[in-house]
């Protein structure tokens, strides 16, 4: 008999789901997904979370209750750290015990500790753990790792092209270049993936911009040296991986200005955004002079308050560039 | 150079006596309060946790007193507090004050770097000066965490309510004049000592209640809107899980050692929580299940709004809760709190244990043991 092992679709999912899809599949393994975030699922999370969790949080706690009476095994790892000398939210670092006494009657969880801070020297030993819960032979899992590894470039390769993985479905080629409008302008659109492409989370964000005629720029798209290299002129060297990459992100804007404007998009409560967004919005909006909108997110936030928000950023940029001449005052 | 520091409970005792043997020009900020709070949120971003609030708070009090340079130590994640020096300098700098921040990051490896922040601070290269001063704050913050440990001992046991808080309060009145490491030791064997001769009332049910949760709000009274005065006046004696010296013992002497003082700690999490998390979480989960072991009454957890690791920490308390049958309060503050509301609940809250205690009892009683 195969074994079930159930991924949910929350959190980082949307980062590395082909890697850990792939791993597991190629194992012998089946793969039992989550289904894409609704209303049910959601208010099911928000129900079995402590009330000061962020909202990505209570929605993989829904993605888990979904999965649970189907599913041999949840694969909940413990990430700890996945660069060197770098961190992932503490959240994500407790997530197992979050769920495992958030939860009641759950099957066993795949909760291998995910840690880089040291080295990656024990990456192999790692994978192999993963690997052990399916099968206990190493050829084999080394096998299906160099397969996943594979699958999971091409899903970078993809994303950094504009092919956006919402709810975890690669948008067909093609269709992100296509929008219904033809794009007359190009904003930032910022925040935690596990935000941006869930589409209930985000309420739909990405969409909507793109039906109003916006071509999307996301971290992913630039390239991965060129922020590295401006995040590490920061004065203190940052210790999220995610926090890092948008700083480098707000550098590398405030310098270039090929943007029209930046969208952030925050849940409420998050401890990273707080420092996070502050930072980035300094850098951009006040030295680089470019828009700025902060979309803060929980379980309560009502879409058409969002709409206008939205309506009125895009707006503004359009009298912004059709009217603001950037010739100086004095000739 | 005149430098200034950010406040935490009985911290900036021990501070002053290191930066005074050391020679250094201070701004002691003065007692945080409703102003500090108020201009640290006005500041701030609006969705940071409360000590980053009180700190831009005290520093823009220190800097109406002159202060030009701040004093901050650091860490290096995966709680935010990593990130506060680099945010505050920002915030700092758009209101136009140019400061110097001395920062005192655990090293990571750079020694290089961290010594000669501490010879900048320091003002000196004798590295005797610089050790022989950190030794004598190091004694004094244990002196003064040795003082609290009397009240919290005294406090539900005065016979007169109030007294223990009369020589406290006088004393942090009068160790902000003092100078020297010499002088504030005196002082508060001075302290000490009429602690200890107040007069206890032996008819007084005591009861017992340990406090987890972030070191900050468990530390500053002004934040935890002085928990430990009003527990105590209460009848109940209390126990913190984390204290400022056991904090820079363990951080600043052990760690880079590879030692540690929290083994047991550690051991007693390790059901509940494998890893560390950042922050006081691990802290947190094993300090409770100690004092569910040594028969305390009641577990408080307190933790500043939208604190990462003590969320994770408080999904997992109720466990502990049911597993030891200890009850479990938990506590969030922001600017917002309330007094009354908060004072209420501590009420309920103490009234729920003594009930349970008596039960407890006449439950020996009747079945005869």
């Amino acid at each position: 008999m195969t074994v079930k092992i159930g991924i949910p679709r929350g959190l980082w999912f949307y980062d590395y789901f082909p890697l850990w899809k792939t791993f597991y599949e190629e194992l012998g393994a089946e793969v039992v997904l989550s289904n894409p975030t609704n209303k049910n699922l959601l208010d099911q999370g928000v129900k079995n979370t402590v009330d000061e969790a962020c909202l990505p949080v209570k929605i993989f706690n829904g993605h888990v209750i979904d999965l649970k009476d189907r599913v041999d095994y949840i694969f909940v790892p413990k990430m700890m750290s996945v660069y060197e000398k770098e961190y992932i939210c503490p959240k994500f670092c407790g997530l197992p015990e979050m769920v495992r006494h958030s939860v009641a009657n759950l099957p066993p969880l795949i909760d291998t500790e995910i840690n880089f801070n040291r080295s990656r020297k024990h990456i192999w030993k790692t994978v192999y753990e993963f690997g052990s819960y399916v099968t206990k032979n190493p050829f084999k899992i080394y096998r299906a790792y160099q397969q996943a590894l594979l699958a999971y470039q091409d899903y970078k390769d993809k994303i950094s092209q504009g092919m956006l993985p919402i709810d975890g479905f690669i948008t067909p080629e093609g269709k992100q270049l296509k929008p219904k409008v033809k794009p007359n302008k190009k904003i930032a659109l910022l925040g935690h993936t596990y935000h941006l492409y869930d589409s209930t989370g985000s309420m739909n964000i990405i969409k909507k911009l793109q039906d109003y005629g916006v071509e999307i720029l996301i971290p992913e798209m630039i390239n991965l040296k060129v922020i590295n290299e401006k995040a590490s002129t920061l004065e203190k060297k940052m210790f999220w991986s995610y926090g890092r990459k948008v700083l480098g992100t707000a550098l590398y804007l405030k310098e270039n200005k090929e943007i029209d404007g930046a969208i952030y998009v925050s849940a409420f409560g998050c401890g990273i955004d707080s420092v996070v967004e502050d930072l980035f919005e300094r850098w951009t909006r006040k030295e680089g002079d470019i828009p700025f909108l902060l979309i803060t997110v929980d379980e309560h936030t009502g879409e058409a308050g969002v709409n206008t928000r939205l309506e009125a950023f895009i707006d503004m940029i359009d009298w912004r560039n059709r009217d603001e001449g950037n010739l100086p005052a004095h000739g | 150079m005149k430098v200034t520091f950010p406040h935490m409970g009985n911290q900036f005792i021990a501070t002053k006596v290191l930066l005074d043997e050391l020679d250094v020009d201070t701004v002691l900020p003065p007692e945080c309060s409703k102003d500090t709070l108020e201009i640290g949120t006005k500041y701030s971003p609006e969705s940071i946790c409360l000590p980053l609030k009180i700190n831009i708070g005290n520093y823009i009090e220190s800097i109406r007193q002159g202060a030009d340079t701040i004093l901050i130590s650091g860490s290096c994640g995966p709680c935010r507090f990593g990130y506060y020096s680099i945010l505050q300098k920002e915030i700092l700098q758009e209101l136009g004050h140019d400061l110097d921040f001395i920062l005192l990051d655990p090293p990571q490896g750079d020694y290089k770097k961290f010594f000669s922040r501490v010879c900048k601070l320091a003002n000196t290269k004798n590295p005797i000066k610089i050790i022989s001063a950190l030794a004598k704050g190091t004694r004094i913050l244990y002196q003064v965490d040795a003082l609290d440990e009397i009240a919290y001992y005294k406090r539900p046991r005065q016979r007169k309510i109030g007294e223990v808080d009369f020589y406290l309060d006088k004393f942090h009145k009068e160790v902000r004049g003092v100078k020297g490491f010499q002088a504030v030791s005196e002082l508060i064997a001075e302290t000490r000592q009429s602690l200890l001769n107040i007069e206890e009332d032996p008819t007084k049910e005591v009861i017992k209640v340990g406090i987890v949760g972030e070191i900050y709000t468990i530390i500053e009274p002004f934040v935890n809107l002085n928990v430990e005065r009003k527990l105590g006046e209460m009848g109940v004696q209390l126990d913190k899980s984390l204290k400022v010296s056991r904090w820079l013992t363990e951080h600043l002497y052990l760690h880079p050692l590879g030692l540690s003082m929290e083994k047991e700690i550690v051991k007693e999490a390790k059901p509940y929580m494998k890893t560390m998390i950042g922050g006081h979480a691990r802290e947190t989960i094993g300090y409770s299940v100690k004092y569910a072991k040594e028969g305390y009454d009641g577990i408080i957890q307190i933790y500043p709004f939208t604190c990462m690791p003590e969320i994770v920490a408080q999904s997992i308390l109720p466990t502990i809760e049911k597993d030891f049958d200890i009850p479990y309060l938990c506590f969030i503050v922001d600017e917002l709190t309330g007094d009354a509301g908060y004072t209420t609940r501590l009420e309920a809250f103490v009234d729920l244990l003594r009930r349970r205690r008596e039960m407890k009892q006449n439950e020996k009683l009747l079945s005869g043991y």
